[in-house]
């Protein structure tokens, strides 16, 4: 499985960073003018064109960039002359701890909101949780991260408006600096869990082989917490699967409002700046990273369902 | 008949309510089961036999239900039980099966641990004490090998093979009273005959009580010894098999044996009952079957009672006495 998996990553890697490579050309300005300094002469600006390979065609750049990232090289930022894969580990865990930390608080909050509502269906509990989940869903990130800032950090004082910390400095400031970002991407998060669980869970109560459960006598608390789980465990599974995906993608969006340094403003300083060595570097360990994220989702899936064929 | 029944059910009603509306699905519906009988339920779809079957173990959705009437089965009314008592009933002493063995078994479950938690709950045993139980319980529904069987999970095994673990976990417990709602109506012919012969084959040996419910008159005849028509909702005739099947006293069952392949005199044209049975909404006071009987007369739109057309034969029709209506065997051909 795993073998067929990853030639199957391969045409998606080519594709994102290809696709990703491209759009880069749209953005206006010339690296080597910001490399060559102020008041640089043309002549200068040529020279370091061409000491970068920034003259050759467009493919011959991708090429070589795919070649060495092949070889496990990912090259050296155009800007600070650091090699990629540095940058990136050095960033990534901040992102890292956001990412799980919404992640976290998603599920913690989102399951039992999901499972209240469906085991009362029409109540006014759910009335509230169904649109409570739907003003979640809608909300967009970016503002809401604007409201928690200008309310928690600013006008409060309770937690730092920005930057961040590492977990293996100082773990309690770490996951102060990181609270902020995480609740203003878990809001989204809280309400799909909520949303997905509930109507699952109400169309798995309200099945037959339920109906079953009941007529062998069983209670229905010992229905809910070991037949409903269990059956609503793959849904789970899905929406933890979808929610990885967009909160790493909205993780970038969260950076810039609380200026932390992580993935996300790594990838949009580098491609403010057309530092293609960067950008196809972050992009490259995303996909490689939800790509690992699926895998380990699919190896999940067969261990819960014993329909899903372990071949 | 003889002694004290095992299930008493009379003036049993079901209400759903649908969006502001309630419309009643079944009026009035009363028969008994003696210990050990094999007692049938038999009607053309949406009649109210599942319906019938649910109420009586409290099955149906308790938001958009409601059951009017009494079962008295074991000295107490099973309908309204507070849901502790009934839970000692369910699966104890009165077992369910379903018409989709599919559907009706938890899909991420092994069929052993979907027998083991019925023993669990109502004996409290060990886990090692319920696998013994529950291969042995495999073992009595004919399966070659229950310890296989045991440790799979439903979409592994057959269809036929399914609706044998779901009887064995439904008589785990040996309940007294065992109500199979259509199971075999999803399977292949041949393995129908298999689970019939099998439910009676369980139902002699251990002398549990069946109500067995199906739109298949066919079936029935074969498996009961007492069967109860019902039409929209009502019952219309309650009688022996026997005497059904000769003699029938009802319009509608007469209709129903005549359109059987099975059981109509060998060479005879097959006729079925033409017409549409009437909306739960609107539904007529009179005789529910006046739209589509051939001896309807002015006086069937007063509200029809159940009445004794023999001894041991109730009927919901004014005319029961002056018809003579034809049934599937005639006396001689039982004889030969
Ligand atoms: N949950 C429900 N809500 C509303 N109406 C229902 C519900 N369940 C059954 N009914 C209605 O009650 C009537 C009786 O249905 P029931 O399922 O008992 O029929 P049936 O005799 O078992 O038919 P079938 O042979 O199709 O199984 C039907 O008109 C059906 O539409
Ligand atoms: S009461 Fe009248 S309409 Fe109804 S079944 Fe009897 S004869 Fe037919
Ligand atoms: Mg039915």
């Amino acid at each position: 499985m795993i073998g067929r998996r990853l030639l199957q990553i391969l045409p998606v890697i080519v594709l994102a960073t290809f696709v990703v490579f491209g759009l880069l050309q749209l953005v206006p300005g010339d690296i080597a003018v910001t490399l060559a300094g102020e008041n640089a002469t043309d002549a200068r600006i040529a020279q370091i064109r061409q000491a970068y390979g920034l003259d050759q065609p467009f493919f011959v750049q991708y090429g070589k960039w795919l070649w060495n990232a092949a070889h496990l090289d990912l090259s050296r930022s155009y800007l600070s002359n650091e090699p990629v894969l540095d940058q990136i580990l050095h960033r990534f865990p901040t992102t890292l701890l956001i990412v799980s930390l919404s992640l976290t608080i998603s599920l913690v909050v989102g399951i039992p909101l999901g499972i209240v509502a469906a085991t009362r269906p029409g109540s006014r509990l759910d009335t509230f949780v169904t649109s409570f989940a739907s003003l979640g869903v809608a909300l967009p990130n970016f503002w809401l991260a604007m409201i928690l800032v200008a309310t928690f950090a600013l006008n409060w004082n309770i937690f730092p408006a920005t930057g961040a910390v590492a977990l293996s400095k100082d773990p309690s400031k770490a996951l102060l600096h990181a609270a902020l970002p995480a609740f203003a991407l878990a809001a989204g998060g809280i309400a799909e869990v909520a949303r997905q669980l509930r109507s699952a869970l109400i169309e798995i109560l309200s099945s037959q082989y339920v109906r079953t459960l009941h007529a062998k006598g069983l209670s229905p608390t010992a229905i809910l917490w070991k037949h409903g789980l269990k059956n609503v465990s793959v849904t789970l599974l899905t929406v933890v699967g979808l929610l990885v995906n967009r909160l790493l993608g909205a993780t970038v969006v969260v950076e810039a409002v609380f200026a932390i340094p992580g993935m996300g403003s790594l990838i949009v300083h580098a491609a403010i700046h057309k530092d293609f060595p960067v950008v196809q570097g972050v992009v490259l360990s995303m996909v490689v990273i939800v790509i690992c994220m699926n895998l380990l989702i699919d190896i999940l899936y067969a261990v819960l369902d014993p329909r899903v064929g372990r071949a | 008949m003889n002694g004290e029944p095992l299930l008493a059910v009379s003036g049993l009603g079901v209400h759903f309510r649908m969006g502001r509306q309630e419309v009643q699905a079944t009026r009035d519906v009363a028969f008994s089961i003696q210990p050990g009988e094999r007692v049938g339920i038999v009607g053309e779809s949406g009649c109210g036999k599942t319906v019938t079957g649910l109420a009586l173990l409290g099955l149906l959705p308790a938001a958009t239900s409601r059951v009017e009437g009494s079962a008295m089965f074991e000295g107490q009314n099973i309908i309204g039980l507070a849901p502790r008592a009934l839970r000692r009933v369910r699966g104890r002493k009165i077992g369910m099966i379903f018409q989709e063995p599919m559907s009706a078994l938890d899909p991420v479950f092994t069929i052993g641990q979907q027998i083991g938690e019925t023993i669990r709950v109502h004996f409290g045993a060990t886990r090692e004490d319920a696998r013994t139980r529950a291969v042995a319980a495999l073992a009595s529904v004919g399966i070659s090998s229950p310890e296989r069987v045991h440790d799979s999970y439903p979409h592994q095994l057959s269809g036929g093979m399914r609706q044998r673990a779901m009887i064995a976990i439904a008589l785990v417990c040996e309940p007294r009273l065992l109500i199979a709602d259509e199971p075999t109506t999803a399977l292949d012919v041949t393995i129908q005959a298999q689970i019939i012969d099998l439910l009676l084959d369980l139902s002699s040996r251990t002398g549990t009580a069946l109500l067995f419910i199906s739109h298949d008159l066919g079936v029935i005849a074969e498996t009961c010894t007492r069967m109860i028509t019902m039409y929209a909702g009502q019952v219309v005739e309650d009688a022996p098999v026997d005497f059904a099947l000769v003699r029938p006293r009802h319009p509608y069952t007469s209709g129903l044996l005549r359109s059987l392949p099975r059981l109509s005199p060998r060479g005879a044209a097959l006729p079925s009952i033409s017409g549409r049975v009437p909306s739960l909404r609107d539904m007529p006071a009179g005789c529910r079957f006046a739209a589509r009987c051939a001896h309807a007369q002015p006086g069937c739109d007063a509200p029809q009672i159940m009445a004794s057309a023999a001894p041991d034969h109730l009927v919901r029709c004014a005319r029961h006495a002056d018809l003579d209506l034809p049934g599937a065997l005639t006396e001689l051909e039982k004889v030969a």
